[in-house]
């Protein structure tokens, strides 16, 4: 028993776990206040769009791909929520859907002329940016109520965010890591080469990632407007290092399809949680986003040290 | 007809270099600005260019040094980097004309320090390089907005009045940005060093078994692209009257971008040094180019984007299968 827990291949999947666990009890302790309802839900408020835009980073990750662009996606999103989808539903929903094509788009794109895909997402960024500004010039706009209503739903027992965020992880669990399509595209990241002499598409795989990316990343605004109730082009730009953060800190490797859906939102959660932690710990905002990559540090450096008990063995 | 055939065969090799379509891509759009000017202004367009390319050469051959050692290897900490050094070296000057070079020399060590923090993150924790110099970007940009509390430090007078000055309507910053250029391509073709990152990038496996310092090499090579950062980050708050905490941001981009513009291959092995101008003209124009049409930020951003796609389709896209 002990020997399984002391194991490298537990410990590194329960590190992501772990840290949060560990970061969460180290907020009681220096709050007490925050172990309630009403202070979780102001702690992991933010949690459940990262948590989207992380699952959507992850969806590239898997076939070797990054996305730079993730950020101003979401904030496209957020103005399109905001203006369109409130005025003209339909129109909005149209947009969105438009949105998710490009995404397709662009997988279909960087797979047929083997294109860099730092490169092309990066330019991407900008056209969504722009785009987000033509839509929303200003920051502003109205929230639809339906969405203010599932974000500020009042469940039992935890916030909302917490059902929600594991929900999402469960079900891309279910969808990536045990379902038979699933481990194909994990194994375009993987080996791209053998999946395709076993007759699969690799363009379809690309494709349905990209278009899965697109589909998380609107999830990831919407919920965040129904959060700040009004939306702004640059709202989200963050979410580009944050989503990339995230993946990693749950566990997710850059190359080879190694991902884990579950570690991606536990990764969320704790980079969200890493902020408030420096607030209670009385140091300046200055260091917040500092925090976030002292504890990105940390966590590797525990994988890196768990690795090579690996390889000692 | 012998003079017909050389002439044909220099065409021939000169088509064949990477770099030109970028230049010519700079030309293009900087005629098409110029046709709907009437003709004025062309000049001066140009030399605003050139002061303005300037910054993204200097992170650029880092980053191109960077990117050539191999696929994953990239650096995501150089805006974090200019703004840390900029700030650094602008409060330790106080605008003391006589503390230049100190302030000089306190960027080029910040960026070198921050350098060999990534490489040891990379080499000692085998953090994949783009989350190392991702995570210590926030660390450093975090330093920086802590240290810098927010205000723009102006710099010394004379360090402003150098960074802008002019010579026949060339910047003197672009000319010593361009002998960097020049040294920077000797040291890449000729000597040891440069040979080895880009044996490394072609092969790193075969350049280890052939004798190659791996680790040394991608050691200084991370150290020397930090470096490039602190000496842009010094020159541009000496340019733009102060460094501002957001001054390094658009340089993550334009880093990258004038990297693959430029003909520089992102699958590593290939490196290609006087791309970096034109491309960097080349991004200058094309937002001077949409300005001049009167477009707004939107469809700016719009076009920028699209057009950086563009021309990575048409000229990316080779094959980098083995």
């Amino acid at each position: 028993m002990i020997a399984t827990l002391l194991s490298p291949r537990f410990l590194r999947n329960a590190l992501p776990a772990l840290s949060l666990t560990v970061l969460l009890l180290a907020i009681f302790q220096l709050q007490p206040r925050t172990m309630s309802y009403f202070g979780l839900n102001l702690l992991l408020n933010l949690a459940l769009p990262i948590a989207f835009a992380t699952i959507a980073q992850m969806c590239i990750i898997t076939v070797n791909d990054l996305d730079l662009g993730i950020g101003s996606y979401v904030g496209l999103v957020a103005a399109i929520g905001a203006t369109w989808l409130n005025e003209t539903p339909l129109l909005g929903v149209a947009a969105l859907l438009g949105c998710i094509l490009i995404y397709a788009a662009l997988g279909a794109l960087i797979h047929l002329r083997n294109l860099p895909s730092i490169v092309v997402t990066l330019g991407m960024s900008f056209v969504w940016l722009g785009m987000a500004l033509l839509v929303l010039p200003t920051p502003g706009g109205t929230v639809p109520g339906w969405i203010r209503a599932i974000m500020t739903l009042k469940t039992p027992f935890l916030p909302f965010t917490i059902y929600a965020a594991v929900a999402v992880g469960v079900i891309v669990h279910f969808g990536l890591m045990r379902s038979a399509y699933g481990t194909v595209l994990r194994g375009a990241g993987g080996n791209p080469r053998s999946v395709a002499r076993a007759g699969w598409s690799l363009l379809r795989t690309k494709v349905t990632m990209f278009a899965l990316a697109g589909f998380f990343g609107m999830l990831s605004g919407l919920s965040l407007i129904g959060l700040t109730t009004s939306a702004d082009a640059n709202i989200a730009l963050r979410y580009t290092l944050l989503s990339i953060a995230g993946v990693i800190l749950g566990g997710g490797e850059f190359v080879g399809g190694r991902i884990s859906p579950i570690g991606a939102v536990i990764g969320a959660m704790t980079l969200t949680l890493a902020a408030s932690f420096l607030t209670f710990l009385r140091l300046p905002p200055d260091w917040q986003i500092g925090a976030q990559g002292g504890i990105l540090i940390v966590v590797l450096a525990f994988r890196a040290v768990i690795n090579r008990a690996e390889a000692r063995r | 007809m012998a003079a017909a055939r050389t002439a044909a065969r220099l065409a021939t090799r000169l088509l064949e270099r990477p770099w030109l379509w970028a230049f010519a891509a700079a030309f293009l759009v900087w005629l098409a600005t110029i046709i709907f000017t009437k003709g004025q202004g062309g000049g001066e367009i140009l030399s605003a260019a050139l002061a303005f390319g300037t910054f993204s050469v200097i992170v650029g051959i880092g980053q191109m040094y960077v990117i050539t050692l191999g696929p994953g290897n990239v650096d995501l900490s150089i805006p974090a980097t200019m703004t840390f050094a900029g700030a650094a070296s602008m409060k330790i000057m106080a605008t003391q004309d006589s503390m230049i070079v100190v302030g000089l020399l306190i960027a080029l060590a910040c960026g070198a320090a921050i350098g060999v923090f990534n490489y040891g993150l990379i080499r000692l924790m085998r953090i994949p390089p783009i989350i190392a110099t991702l995570s210590s970007s926030f660390v450093f940009q975090s330093a920086a907005i802590a240290y810098g509390r927010g205000i723009k430090i102006k710099p010394p007078p004379s360090l402003a009045d150098f960074t802008t000055a002019r010579i026949a309507g060339f910047p003197i910053l672009a000319i010593c940005t361009v002998i960097l250029a020049l040294v920077m391509t000797v040291v890449l073709h000729k000597t040891v060093y440069g040979r080895s990152v880009i044996a490394i990038g072609q092969n790193a496996r075969a350049a280890k078994l052939s004798g190659i310092a791996v680790d040394f090499t991608r050691f200084v090579t991370y150290v020397m692209c930090a470096t490039l950062a602190g000496l842009c980050g010094f020159v541009l708050s000496g340019f733009s009257g102060g460094a501002s905490l957001n001054m390094g941001a658009e340089f993550l981009l334009a880093s990258i971008a004038v990297v693959v513009i430029g003909g520089t291959s992102v699958a590593g092995g290939f490196a290609n040094i006087p791309g970096l101008w034109g491309a960097a003209l080349f991004m200058f124009l094309l937002v001077t180019m949409l300005n001049t049409f009167g477009l707004g930020a939107g469809i700016r951003l719009v076009m920028t984007g699209l057009i950086i796609i563009t021309v990575i389709t048409v000229a990316g896209g080779k094959s980098t299968d083995r």
